[in-house]
């Protein structure tokens, strides 16, 4: 297999959305699983489908049974009921080692006695392939992790961020046809982890391979994934690109999982074709809605921070469906690339806003206690039912 | 202050290594005594370790107790490890406490109570007491130890590692035996070590166990020094604590050379 020629190029990646596609079949399909451990709920029947040749993240906070679903697909568990589907077919009788699945540990589980080379070559000496295939596609993955001058060294010789990409190249050596990374990243130190996502994100395009990768990281999870599943609980919350993630939460829960958000709750008071007002302890706050709510309900308006403006003064009525409500600053916190204010409303509540250190730099700075006015238009607020 | 300290520690060491190895050095250099009396310095001569070549009842002793050691070693290394994999790996199966207390059971049992079993046993299965017997004995009496030793570093063993194998397409057979046996083959070399050494050194089993025509050296040494210690029995002596400190130096040989190589700059394995 031609390692270097990927299947899919930049343009093909924008419109790649075979889950939009009714007539696409899922490369992976669990269906309904569900999985106890003693009385515990680790996956509450759940389903999921995952296409061929994408990269899929499962995001969720620890102990939310992303682990166990992973495991569930690499067969060291099986679901108390419920299927798992490859291709298909139900893999539940088959063991793990006939699975044309694998996976990369989160402990690496590096095998201590043998070398770099030894441990890429092992599941390739599994499959009977003769000593020549073997070395040369042994040699494909090292250049492919970029770990040829340490072939011959022991796991323990390695730095941690040589052993994640011994770990990658093992379980890519036999090309599966679905790669599991249990969160792939996290012994990582901040810079190399920021590095690396670029990295698997470039490498699974190349290979055109469906990579599953299990993450508690938000940002991690953005970076890489074409969709992400956000996990609570066992069961999955939203599943949808990243981008809609962001923008339209399902609910609170997933607005304040993934980024930060400021929620107002109020309650429902007009609605009309420029979307909907509602009464919030801040003042009336107009918003857009994807869901159906009627007048007088209880719902939560989400702004992301960097939508929010900061003025000095009253915005002028320019924009009869924004929104304008005052407040002082509390607080600043400088982040180089983006400062975060915090704006205290007259009735106690914080409101978070970024503001990207440029744009200040021609304004009058804006500083503690002074009184500002936050303003954002009618499209930047999301309402949410839940 | 510190060097009063370190000058108790000093006097407390050589107390310690005095106290254990006094006995064995004058075993030592008796061996080497020209006279026929144990008791008297006669100058040195390596006359009795000659003799020694030629007492038949001594060589088939040695022959016998060395047979017997190997053969108990292996078996108690094989069904000790079973053990230890079973009480490891096998969760919280139902009746797990008492198994486990079973198999260490006849580490504090005394050993003459293990013999007598033994025996009784034999007889009453009418089985000819001799080299098997023996060696079944002695089994039983060294698997235990091998259990604790193997049990301990698999608690230690990463499971991850066996799954990681299985993953890649290894059957749980092979996995076991490419993955999780080299890692804990110190261990089970270790066990068969310390089972080799008990093996060697017993007197009360082998008394139970042991028939006419399988005599174990410390069997034969026993029965000579009854009749009076011959300088004989100190060559005899000699040779067993030189096999076993060469044992236990090429033990650790072998643990220095494991360092090097995965520490080195091996080649990769083929
Ligand atoms: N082998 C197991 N035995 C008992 N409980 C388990 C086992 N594996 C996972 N769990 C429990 O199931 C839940 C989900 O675990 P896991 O899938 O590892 O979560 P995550 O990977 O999202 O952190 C956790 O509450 C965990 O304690
Ligand atoms: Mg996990």
């Amino acid at each position: 297999m031609d390692m270097t020629s990927g299947r899919r190029g930049d343009a093909g990646r924008r419109q790649f959305a075979p889950w939009a596609d009714p007539a696409a079949q899922p490369l992976v399909r669990f269906e309904r699983v569900a999985k106890r451990f003693s009385g515990h709920v680790a996956l509450d029947d759940l389903s999921l489908d995952i296409f061929e040749g994408e990269f899929f993240a499962l995001l969720g906070p620890s102990g939310c049974g992303k682990t166990t679903l992973l495991r569930l697909l690499a067969g060291f568990e099986t679901a108390d009921s419920g299927r798992v589907l490859l291709d298909g077919q139900d893999i539940s009788p088959v063991p793990p080692y006939r699975r044309p699945v694998n996976m990369m540990f989160q402990s690496y589980a590096l095998f201590p006695h043998l070398t770099v080379a030894g441990n890429i070559a092992f599941g390739l000496k599994q499959d009977g392939l003769s000593k020549s295939e073997i070395s040369v596609r042994v040699a494909e993955m090292l250049a492919l992790v970029r770990l040829e001058a340490l072939a011959a060294r022991k796991p323990h010789q390695l730095s941690g961020g040589q052993r994640q990409r011994v770990a990658l190249a093992r379980s890519l050596a036999k090309h599966p046809r679905v790669l599991l990374l249990d969160e792939p990243l996290a012994a990582l130190d901040q810079k190399l982890r920021q590095d690396t996502r670029f990295e698997l994100k470039e490498l699974q395009a190349r290979l055109g391979l469906t990579f599953v990768i299990v993450t508690h990281d938000q940002e991690e999870a953005m970076t890489v994934a074409d969709r992400i599943g956000v996990m609570d609980q066992g069961r999955l919350v939203q599943v949808a690109p990243p981008a809609e993630i962001y923008e339209q939460p399902l609910n609170r829960w997933v607005a304040g999982f993934i980024g930060d958000v400021n929620l107002f709750e109020g309650k429902v008071a007009l609605q009309d074709v420029d979307g909907v007002a509602v009464d919030s302890a801040a003042g009336r706050l107009r918003a857009f809605s994807t869901d159906k709510v009627t007048m007088g309900d209880t719902v939560w308006i989400a702004v992301r921070p960097e939508r929010i403006r900061l003025v000095p003064a009253r915005p002028g009525d320019a924009a009869p469906t924004g929104n304008a409500i005052a407040g002082r600053v509390a607080d600043i916190g400088y982040l180089g690339g983006v400062s975060v204010y915090q704006v205290a409303l007259p009735d106690g509540t914080k409101v978070k806003a970024t503001l990207a250190s440029t744009t200040r730099l021609t304004e009058r700075p804006i500083g503690l206690d002074d009184e500002v006015w936050l303003n954002w238009p009618a499209d930047a607020g999301r309402v949410l039912v839940r | 202050m510190h060097k009063r300290a370190s000058l108790f520690c000093l006097a407390s060491l050589g107390f310690g290594l005095a106290f254990l190895y006094l006995p064995m050095v004058i075993l030592v250099i008796y061996s080497f005594n020209a006279s026929r009396l144990v008791t008297v310095w006669g100058g040195w001569s390596t006359r009795w370790y000659a003799e020694l070549l030629r007492d038949e009842a001594m060589l088939d002793a040695a022959w016998t107790s060395l047979r017997v050691a190997l053969l108990s070693a292996g078996a108690a290394t094989v069904l000790g490890t079973l053990a230890a994999l079973a009480l490891t790996r096998i969760g919280r199966f139902r009746g797990r406490l008492p198994f486990s207390a079973m198999v260490y059971a006849p580490l504090v049992m005394p050993e003459v109570i293990t013999g007598l079993s033994l025996l009784l046993l034999f007889v009453a299965a009418d089985i000819d007491r001799g080299f098997w017997t023996l060696s079944v004995a002695h089994t039983t009496l060294t698997m235990c130890f091998v259990t604790i030793i193997v049990q301990a570093s698999l608690i230690g063993f990463d499971g991850s590692l066996e799954e990681a194998a299985m993953d890649l397409g290894c059957p749980p057979l092979r996995t076991f035996l490419t993955v999780t046996l080299p890692l804990i083959a110190p261990a089970l070399a270790s066990g068969f070590m310390l089972a080799f050494a008990l093996s060697l050194d017993d007197l009360v089993i082998a008394s139970f166990t042991s028939g006419p025509g399988a005599t174990t050296l410390p069997i034969q040494i026993y029965s000579q020094v009854r009749l009076g210690v011959k300088p004989e029995i100190n060559a005899i002596c000699t040779i067993m604590i030189a096999v076993v400190a060469a044992a236990v130096i090429a033990a650790s040989l072998i643990a220095k050379w494991r360092d090097l190589r995965s520490a080195g700059t091996g080649l990769p394995a083929a």
